[in-house]
């Protein structure tokens, strides 16, 4: 059986040798043009005059192209709510916005070329901050958005405590480490095809056809990988994929375009940055009887996906507890920088680093551990279920059983039938030695006076499935060719979390081969229409039940062959071990493939899936917009050098509930990594603006992620291997997001241990730099 | 819209023996070396070659422009990320992983280059890093792969296992490093495939030390002609590792007019060290800086540890460092904490100053036109120093501050103090202050009192996107209160706490 084997990546051995090709290691014709943005210098304000006349002079270029030459739709938004320009025909929003489109012989000469642009402006006053967006009440939608349910306002007014206080939690840069690029081949009557690292094939195609006025039957949008997407590349692709096609249609030449990795991170949008204060009543336990959250969401300057960004931050308000009373409002705000998007998350960490948040400060207030404050405060636990729940791990203790009724509801209205945090957190919390640990991280910070120790738990409860309901659909396409050999398409696309080899692994399985008959091939958008982007860690539940449909539909087609030629029925055919047998009789599976050849039975077959059960009002904050839950949980320790800010992550164990899981080893590797990328995010990773709009840490010398030696010494991970209760394919869960938060875990045990320094609340904002560190331990101090 | 980099981008990437003049273009001029093409013989992948380009020409873009070898990947294009690693051999040396985004054509000659694809044997056997790499799940994306095997390679070769600092210049964003660390310490037994060893051939001749000579191109083979050729060309750019020099070609795009390639000046390798003071050569490499440093200034090593990364080290020198006047390179800190001597030459002119007062403003240095470094020394001494690069990230980050303390107890009061630091002024400067309020003093809390409220006299820090002035200032004093603590015996270095 191929699934649940901790195979490598499909392109592990390309990978090592170098071999795995790229959009910019595709060989290309002689002929071949490349292609750069000349982008603003300031953040707002009306063009006057563009004086491109030293560009176009410029050393190897062939011709340069702005708004007024475009031949259709000049729109890269992903959304048709709002109108994002590919190049400015007039406006400007953020500094760093592509105003004209550079075209020569070579990648360097267009980038030379684009800096000789001439441009008059009348400039504004940027917007750049939350508050500067407040007070000019610049923001999308008409007003702040609201959830509720119970009746805070009371709640909290007569509770025993009152809980008050706000962070700010920065932005983050995707740092893929292959920046953006595509290429587009002009084709015969006017069709084009096109390769770009996105996540969203169907909407490179789409956004394409546009831009060239073409249906949608003329563009083909191949993409075989991409070197990191995190979100990044669902949506920000779009204006090179355009921007190439435009340029080969205007020369009739292929036409390639690769953002230097300075114009990547000045163009294009990042995680959004929020502001999230708070308002909790609690009991003299710490259990929050009412409480009241107001988000603040900088989106940047375009729609982009920041609605339904701001809307997941919202439905993750809530985390891992059960809020009786509680109201969420949320603010999209409107600024003069790149348009924040896609990343890792979708605005789930946000709103889980609130609540967290409010977690450890009640803890403070009320003076019990912080672990057991989240406990009291948790969800329902799930109680057996149809797939069965895991019956090894002890059952929750008692204080957390201890219940009101009915606490599983969410503030959206969302039965929570499947929290087995209360079990799962017991279980890390025993393997991590928690308590013991507890001790010993007081008593070093008794005997040491400078250096100061931190431990932290944090769960992460996270939804499954796009909030907006239609994307929640995939399909696939198999052949099975006369030898036996599997060709496997799907709509999803592989950005290095291992989608490609954990839905090849379905294949196999179902028709009971070796991984080596398996092809996996390039997504398509010929091959598979109408597909949503690889996104919402939906990868492997969408597209491997529909890779699973068509491969069983071919596989009945060949049972029925083989069951007539054993005179037997085709239910009682095993396909297994390359084989198709019944009883003692046996073929192999390349021979059942000729035999259905020749019995002139098709054995090519697309499969289709959509998600069940989801029904969501997102204006109401009322109905099922998650399929299921998948959860985890994280302890780290650290500690803070309290003469700098210095610190490090020592120690991180993780538990994390993957479902029956497709492939441990790739699920396991996007726990570490994601784990880390979410330490990287609250602890090293800061980006900066200055007060004219310019980011001014726009390269790696300047934003920093983790490094080799920023990981945890000791990184135990381990899987919560239970089935998952819904029907998913094999019963396994999406993995590719939620351990992202894990590595809030890291920033509250900053947290804890700059309590360590005083009596006072460390209301850390994030990230926590050195120097954020040091002022956290000068407050406490007070 | 040119990207800014400010004084801070210079600092740990300094290979700039020299400046050229401010605001002089050399554009495409006739006799403009950047446009003229020229050969460079070298060894790739085992193959004798020869690349006809142009002089700034970088080996990433040659490789994967001209020779089609795409397994080496553009990541940042500035020697940040390694995923352009490509190892170098020359001679019997040990062999280094550089980063060929920032690494010139001229850099090579007559040297040895290995590549992703020249990695795994003529059968595609496997090296042992990359059949690690796929057993433990190393690889994710791929995108950073082809790097990180090149890193792990040369240190499998030289025989070095201090991953975390061998790979401290390679950043992934998937895995979380983990099992790529793990793959590294399973292939580390591995014996070195046979296919790697060193070629029994010669390896190719260089350019002739005249080649290029007409167009402002000088590839002098000693200090004597380098001296003769800059003399002559005195407002070029020299070249050494060309770390800094590299993200003026990649990223502020210049044309580079008259430029010296020094990697033939053998001689300004030379370190000498005697019973008086240790002699450095303006070429010689921060990682055999750090060598040197090891036996003498362990704690300066453990900084230079941090400095950059395991490429940037293997090419950045101490000259460079020194030359470019970066106010937050991290070597200068250091060595006036020493007392460092700075050895300048032009033509047959030598004079030698006190390191500190090299640095006269920012951007400013007391060098004439013509005029290189030619060494650096350090009076030989009892160790007393101590040094602390404060970064957002430990490894491969710039310093938003850099402190070194070289003070001297005596029956428990300070008889002598040098203090340095980066970060904290427009150039490398001494705490003169602070040094003076010590003097004398009981080396206890009480009594450093009055050097505390001193920070305030010699510093007047900026705020920028690595640090706030506030931060850098309380930091700096609290970097003197570290001092203190760790001579009292305790613990302040989260790097050695172990969980």
């Amino acid at each position: 059986m191929s699934v649940s084997r901790p195979l490598p990546h499909d392109a592990a051995r390309q990978h090592v040798t170098g071999s795995a090709r790229y959009v910019d290691d595709i060989p290309t014709p002689g002929n071949c043009l490349h292609l750069a943005f000349g982008l603003s210098s300031i953040a707002a304000g009306t063009i006057t005059a563009m004086d491109l006349d030293a560009v176009r002079a410029a050393p190897g270029v062939v011709t340069v192209l702005t708004a007024a030459d475009l031949p259709a739709h000049n729109d890269v938004s992903p959304t048709p709510a709002f109108h994002e320009e590919m190049l400015s025909s007039g406006e400007i929003h953020y500094r760093g916005q592509p105003l004209f489109l550079v075209i020569a012989d070579s990648h360097l000469a267009a980038r030379k070329a684009a800096r000789l642009g001439q441009v008059s402006c009348e400039e504004r006053t940027p917007i750049l901050t939350i508050d500067a967006a407040l007070e000019a009440d610049w923001r999308f939608e008409e007003g702040p958005r609201i959830y509720e349910r119970g009746d805070p306002d009371p709640a909290i007014a007569t509770a025993p405590h009152i809980v008050e206080g706000s962070i700010e939690m920065g932005g983050q840069e995707h740092f893929y480490l292959e920046s953006q690029a595509a290429l587009a081949l002009p084709q015969e009557a006017g069709e084009m095809l096109v390769h770009s690292s996105s996540q969203h094939p169907t909407e490179i195609q789409h956004k394409v056809a546009e831009a060239l006025g073409v249906p949608m039957h003329s563009v083909r949008v191949e993409v075989r990988r991409m070197g990191g997407g995190f979100g990044g590349k669902e949506s920000q692709g779009n204006a090179l994929a355009t921007a190439c096609a435009v340029a080969a249609a205007a020369t009739g030449r292929p036409c390639k375009m690769r953002y230097d990795r300075d114009d990547d991170m000045i163009i294009t949008g990042k995680r959004h940055d929020f502001r999230i204060a708070y308002r909790a009543g609690i009991d003299t336990e710490g259990r929050i009887l009412g409480i009241s959250f107001e988000q603040f969401c900088r989106c940047g300057w375009a729609q982009d996906l920041s609605l339904p960004v701001a809307d997941r931050a919202m439905l993750h308000a809530d985390n891992a507890y059960f809020l009786e009373n509680v109201r969420i409002t949320s603010h999209r705000l409107r600024t003069n920088t790149q348009s924040a998007t896609a990343f890792r998350g979708f605005g789930g960490p946000q709103g889980v680093l609130g609540i967290e948040r409010v977690l450890d400060h009640i803890a403070h207030v009320v003076g019990r551990d912080p672990l057991e404050v989240r406990r009291l405060n948790f969800y329902s636990e799930a109680q057996g279920g149809e797939a069965g729940g895991p019956s090894a791990p002890p059952s929750p203790p008692e204080d957390i059983c201890r219940k009101r009724k009915n606490a599983s509801v969410t503030p959206y209205h969302m039965e929570v039938e499947d929290f087995i945090l209360g079990a799962l957190t017991e279980q890390l919390q025993e393997s991590s030695a928690y308590k013991a640990r507890r001790a010993a991280v007081d008593s070093w910070n008794a005997a040491n006076p400078v250096l100061k120790k931190g431990l932290a738990l944090s769960p992460v409860k996270f939804g499954i499935s796009f909030t907006l309901t239609h994307l929640n659909q995939a399909g696939a396409l198999v052949h099975v060719y006369n030898d036996g050999s599997i060709h496997l398409n799907h709509g999803g696309t592989e950005m290095g979390q291992g989608l490609f080899q954990k839905v090849a692994q379905v294949a196999a399985d179902r028709f009971g081969v070796g991984l080596d008959r398996v092809k996996i091939t390039a997504t398509d958008t010929a091959k598979v229409p109408n597909t949503s982007a690889t996104a919402a860690s939906s990868g492997s539940d969408l597209n491997g039940m529909a890779v699973k449909a068509a491969c069983d539909e071919i596989r009945d087609r060949i049972a029925a062959v083989v069951a007539e030629q054993f005179q037997t029925t085709p239910e009682a055919l095993r396909f297994e071990d390359g084989q198709v047998r019944a009883g003692d009789a046996a073929m192999s599976f390349e021979d059942a493939a000729m035999a259905a050849y020749l019995a002139r039975v098709s054995l090519s077959a697309t499969g289709f899936y959509k998600t069940p059960k989801l029904s969501w009002d997102r204006i109401a904050g009322r109905g099922r917009p998650f399929f299921y839950f998948a959860c985890g949980a994280s302890v780290t320790e650290v500690v803070i050098d309290t003469l700098t800010g210095e610190n490090r992550i020592l120690r991180a164990d993780i538990l994390h509930d993957a479902g029956a899981s497709l492939n441990p080893a790739l699920d396991i590797g996007q726990i570490e990594g994601g784990y880390v990328q979410g330490a990287g995010w609250l602890t090293t990773e800061e980006l900066v603006w200055d007060d004219t709009g310019r980011l001014t840490t726009h390269a790696p010398s300047t934003y920093k992620i983790p490094a080799c030696s920023d990981r945890p010494d000791l990184f135990n991970v381990a899987l919560w291997n239970a089935p998952n209760r819904e029907e998913t394919i094999y019963r396994s869960k999406a993995v590719g997001e939620p351990p992202f938060m894990l590595g809030i875990s890291a920033f509250l045990a900053l947290s804890d241990a700059i309590s360590a320094c005083g009596p006072g609340y460390p209301a850390l904002d994030a990230p926590a730099t050195p120097e954020r560190i040091l002022a956290a331990v000068a407050r406490v101090r007070q | 819209m040119p990207p800014h980099f400010g004084f801070a981008r210079l600092s740990n990437r300094t290979t700039r023996l020299l400046r050229r003049i401010e605001g002089a273009r050399w554009g495409s001029k006739p006799g403009n070396a950047a446009e003229d093409r020229m050969k460079i013989a070298f060894r790739l992948n085992g193959k004798a070659v020869t690349a006809d380009a142009p002089p700034t020409r970088t080996l990433l873009d040659w490789l994967r422009e001209t020779r089609g070898l795409t397994g080496t990947k553009e990541g940042c294009n500035e020697g940040d990320c390694g995923a352009c690693t490509v190892m170098l051999r020359e001679g019997d040396g040990p062999a280094r992983a550089l980063n060929a985004c920032i690494l010139l054509l001229p850099q090579l000659a007559g040297k040895s280059v290995t590549t992703v694809e020249g990695l795994a044997g003529p059968q595609g056997e496997l090296h042992p890093v990359q059949q690690e790499m796929i057993t433990h799940h190393g690889s994710q994306c791929g995108f950073c792969t082809p790097g990180f095997v090149m890193s792990m390679a040369t240190a499998h070769l030289n025989g070095e296992r201090d991953f975390d600092t061998r790979l401290a210049g390679n950043l992934c964003r998937c895995t979380g490093y983990a099992p790529i660390v793990a793959a590294a310490e399973a292939a580390a037994d591995s014996p070195t495939p046979d296919w790697l060893a060193p070629p029994a051939e010669p390896v190719p001749e260089g350019p002739s030390p005249d080649a290029g000579a007409e167009a402002g191109l000088g590839l002098p083979s000693s200090s004597d002609a380098l001296a003769t050729w800059y003399a002559a060309h005195p407002e070029a750019t020299l070249i050494a590792g060309a770390t800094d020099i590299g993200l003026w070609i990649t990223k502020h795009l210049q044309e580079i007019g008259p430029l010296a390639f020094l990697s033939g000046c053998d001689d300004l390798r030379n370190v000498e060290i005697t019973e008086t003071e240790i002699r450095l050569g303006a070429m010689v490499t921060i990682a055999e800086l750090h060598r040197i440093m090891s036996d003498h200034h362990p704690h300066l090593a453990e900084m230079l540890r941090r400095f950059a990364s395991a490429q940037i080290r293997d090419a950045a020198t101490i000259g460079g460092n020194i030359a470019n006047g970066s106010p937050i390179g991290d070597a200068p800190p250091a060595l006036i904490a020493l007392g460092a001597t700075l050895h300048l030459r032009k033509g047959e002119t030598r004079r030698s100053l006190p390191l500190e007062e090299f640095f006269l403003a920012y951007g400013k240095q007391d060098r004439a036109p013509g005029e290189f470094v030619e060494a650096v020394s350090i009076p030989r001494q009892p160790d007393n120093l101590r040094c602390y690069k404060i970064s957002k990230r430990f490894d491969q980050d710039i310093s938003a501050l850099c402190g070194c303390f070289n003070i001297t107890l005596d029956d428990g009061k300070v008889s002598a103090a040098r203090i340095a630091f980066g970060g904290m002024a427009a150039t490398p400067k001494r705490a003169a202050a602070v040094e003076a309020a010590l003097l004398g003093q009981d080396w206890s809390a009480a009594d450093i009192a009055p050097a505390l409220a001193a920070f305030e006299t010699d510093f007047a820090p900026i705020s920028d996107m690595r640090a706030s002035a506030g931060y850098r200032l309380e930091t700096a004093r609290n970097l003197l209160r570290r001092c203190l603590a760790e001579s009292a015996g305790t613990a302040t270095d989260v790097l050695e706490v172990r969980p």
